[in-house]
């Protein structure tokens, strides 16, 4: 099974916000060699009792399925969603990319920023720190742009997503 | 709203509430308030093994021969630890037990306290679930709750960390009533629907099979029942894991024997060639599939089990029902009845099993004047049956001549390390089970390599009056490991010579028990009988035959068809991709 074509999955993952339950996710991941391209956590109700986790996986359709199942089983996991499969759904991602330079080269990544949309959330007379958010291949290629403009480093988020209308998930 | 009590007397109050009398333990610091709380009560009984991973293994013996939830106790740190081998047993053979681990007191974790490990960090993945607690308050509902998750579901070890300033301290403590969980919600019915559509398939089958586990042991001795009624009304052919042993008794003229690896010639062959299989609580193991992409290619599948993770997970099946086995059976025959469905017509099928049978795969030859091992265990079998025996085994050869050749006729009486295969499970087993059925006769089938690895329970057997029996099964190899070697690595016996063993005999002896030692076949009768005899715990050094191996036997990366019957079956060397198979 595991010679299939690979998929890229989008899961998103509702778990109770307690200590442990993340490694315990990410640990299913690694113990059973399962991919993680991104992961994502943060508390999301009112009560603080749930978090919510979004991870970016990819394997062939029956791992996905399995990891689906695997999730489903922790004591700790109210609900897993398979985004990919659900349907239409927001993915978003924001990153930090600091670059430096003078002259030219200034001057281009300002404009090349603009374009993408990304803000300078710091600025110094050699560099900047810009922030960028969006599908995860625009933030790719605002960065590999910035490579040649004279990008010095990133902190990427890890990719968020929801379902589009007006069901929750 | 409860009484104020201290996190010592809830835990041993919340545990008689759950009606648990036998809990096995090993003190030490960080659970001396436990202690303390069970000196002073006399509604639980704790046992005192010698060692932790014992204790886990005993509570599991309990758990399989009672289907109750076994009980552990053990300090943090080392306790904690020497507990994970048996955890993983547990979890794998899906065991339900609560193990309660001490920890330091919660203002030192972190600080690499003494005694202190990262006890819920170690066991999070070989364990169903686990708990720190850190309030008082918390400790009943968390042990209710663990029970709960333990045998509830697919069973499980749940491990519970207390730091010991939690025990200490004093909080309310009142029985809750029905626990239900806000995410963890077994499904124990099966969808009708499928159930309906299953029922179809069984009936329309030319070739049935149904390949049943562990799962219907778990499930409750009535599981076993309703699986006999399936059988019956099905008139299919029953195979069973190792983990399944007892389910259907031995002799039931449609069942066909343990499957897999060193399963029997004509359940291998059925599996291969079915055009129908259901399974019922097993979970298509390496042990079982053989190589998969040969593994029953002409069949439709069904599959029954309470974790949904199970399904396709290494095996695609074309109808997946997640519920409980005994639910979901019970569910199938009256769908059968009210649908008036009769046995398809099988003839032929039985006609092909009849000729697979007539190769009497399980068979020996005696050759020279060698004790065979698979005769030891045949007349052990033969010379207790009556008694209807509990057997455990620990790991090698001898358990899997012990699962060809000693006859299973009931479920929950036998024990044995299917899933993680762990030398020394077997004597604290026996030790568990004796203490659920303290009248019972209950015979570890222990191989000399295996038996040393627990060898100091032979003194928890002494201190509590158990007569718990071992029957060694010398062969002076670790004969598993040197058939391997045998087959895969040109016969290179590196490491696998028992060397330096004790005198069985003295050394029970020295434990206050009785030791007989078997010579050969003339004192084989006499030995078992001795064994039987004595009131008090028995070891029996059983010499036999060093080199004879375990036939049959699919080679690691074939298929059932591939299956070597005998010695004379042996081919060459295997490949690398087969070499490296575990
Ligand atoms: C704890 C542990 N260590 C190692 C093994 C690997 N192993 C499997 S069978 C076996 C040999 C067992 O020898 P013995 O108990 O004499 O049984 P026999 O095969 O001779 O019947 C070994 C070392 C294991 N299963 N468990
Ligand atoms: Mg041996």
């Amino acid at each position: 099974m595991k010679h299939l074509p690979s998929e890229r999955h989008t899961l998103s993952i509702l778990v109770d916000n307690e200590a442990g339950v993340l490694a315990r996710i990410v640990g299913l991941f690694s113990a059973r060699g399962y991919n993680i391209e991104s992961l994502t956590v943060a508390d999301v109700s009112d009560d603080h009792a749930v978090s919510r986790i979004t991870v970016v996986t990819n394997g062939p359709p029956p791992v996905i399925d399995q990891i689906m199942a695997q999730l489903d089983r922790l004591v700790p996991v109210h609900k897993v969603v398979d985004l990919t499969d659900w349907g239409p759904h927001v993915e978003r991602e924001m990153a930090l990319v600091k670059v430096a330079g003078v002259g030219d080269k200034r001057v281009e990544a300002l404009r090349l920023a603009d374009i993408f949309r990304a803000r300078p959330v710091d600025t110094s007379t050699a560099s900047f720190v810009f922030e960028v958010s969006g599908s995860s291949e625009k933030v790719n290629q605002f960065i590999a742009l910035m490579r040649e403009v004279g990008l010095v480093e990133v902190a990427r988020t890890g990719v968020v997503a929801i379902a589009r209308g007006a069901e929750a998930v | 709203m409860g009484t104020e009590m201290t996190g010592a007397d809830i835990v041993v109050q919340a545990l008689t509430d759950l009606g648990v009398e036998v809990v096995f333990g090993y003190p030490g610091g960080a659970v001396l308030p436990i202690y303390d709380a069970l000196f002073q009560q006399n509604r639980i009984r704790h046992i005192l093994v010698r060692h932790e991973q014992a204790a886990v293994h005993a509570a599991e013996g309990y758990a399989r021969s009672s289907g109750k939830v076994g009980v552990v106790l053990v300090t943090s740190g080392p306790g904690a630890t020497n507990a994970v081998t048996g955890i993983t047993d547990a979890l794998m053979d899906s065991i339900p037990l609560v193990v309660l681990t001490g920890q330091v007191p919660t203002h030192l974790i972190g600080t690499d306290a003494f005694q202190e490990c990262d006890t819920v960090g170690i066991t999070r993945h070989c364990s169903k679930h686990n708990y720190l607690v850190q309030e008082t308050a918390r400790l009943g509902p968390v042990l209710h709750e663990a029970f709960y998750i333990a045998r509830s579901g697919r069973p499980g070890p749940v491990v519970i960390d207390i730091p010991k300033d939690v025990q200490i301290m004093k909080a309310r403590y009142t029985k809750p009533g029905v626990i239900s969980h806000k995410t963890y919600k077994p499904q124990v019915k099966g969808d009708l629907a499928a159930i309906e559509a299953a029922v179809d398939m069984l009936a329309a089958a030319e070739r049935p099979i149904l390949y049943t586990g562990g799962g219907v042991i778990n499930s409750g001795p009535v599981a076993s029942q309703l699986l006999r009624e399936l059988a019956k009304a099905t008139g299919a052919p029953v195979t069973s894991t190792l983990m399944g042993l007892g389910s259907v008794p031995d002799d039931h003229p449609q069942f066909l024997g343990m499957l897999g690896m060193h399963g029997s010639y004509e359940a291998n062959m059925a599996m291969n060639k079915c055009d129908l299989m259901l399974c019922l609580g097993a979970r298509f193991d390496d042990r079982v599939t053989g190589r998969l992409d040969a593994f029953s290619p002409t069949s439709r599948k069904i599959h029954v089990d309470i974790d949904r993770s199970s399904f396709n997970k290494t095996v695609r099946v074309d109808l997946a029902i997640q519920g409980d086995v005994g639910s979901v059976m019970e569910d199938m025959l009256k769908v059968w009845r009210a649908r008036g469905h009769r046995a398809a017509d099988q003839k032929a099928w039985w006609e092909q099993i009849k000729g697979w049978r007539s190769r009497n795969s399980f068979g020996f030859e005696q050759k020279g004047d060698a004790l065979l091992p698979q005769k030891a265990i045949q007349r052990l079998y033969e010379m207790t049956k009556a008694r209807k025996p509990i057997i455990s085994t620990e790991v090698g050869q001898h358990q899997m001549w012990a699962a060809q050749h000693f006859g299973f006729h009931e479920p929950n009486k036998w024990l044995t390390s299917g899933g993680l295969g762990t030398m020394g499970y077997g004597l604290p087993a026996a030790i568990g089970a004796q203490l659920a059925y303290p009248g019972a006769l209950v015979i570890d089938i222990a191989g000399e390599a295996s038996i040393q690895m627990n060898i100091q329970e032979l003194g928890t057997a002494t201190q509590y009056r158990l007569p718990v029996k071992v029957f060694i099964i010398n062969n002076e190899y670790m004969g598993m490991v040197r058939q391997w070697q045998e087959l895969n690595h040109g016969g290179r016996y590196s490491e696998s010579y028992s060397d330096s063993l004790p005198d069985f005999v003295k050394l029970a002896e020295a434990y206050g028990w009785k030791g007989i030692t078997i010579e050969g076949p003339d004192d084989l009768d006499a030995g078992i009988q001795a064994m039987i005899d004595h009131p008090g715990p028995v070891m029996v050094d059983c010499r036999v035959a060093k080199l004879a191996n375990c036939f049959p036997m699919i080679p690691s990366g074939a298929s059932h068809t591939d299956m070597i019957l005998s010695a004379a079956d042996e081919r060459g060397e295997a490949d690398d991709d087969a070499k490296a198979l575990v």
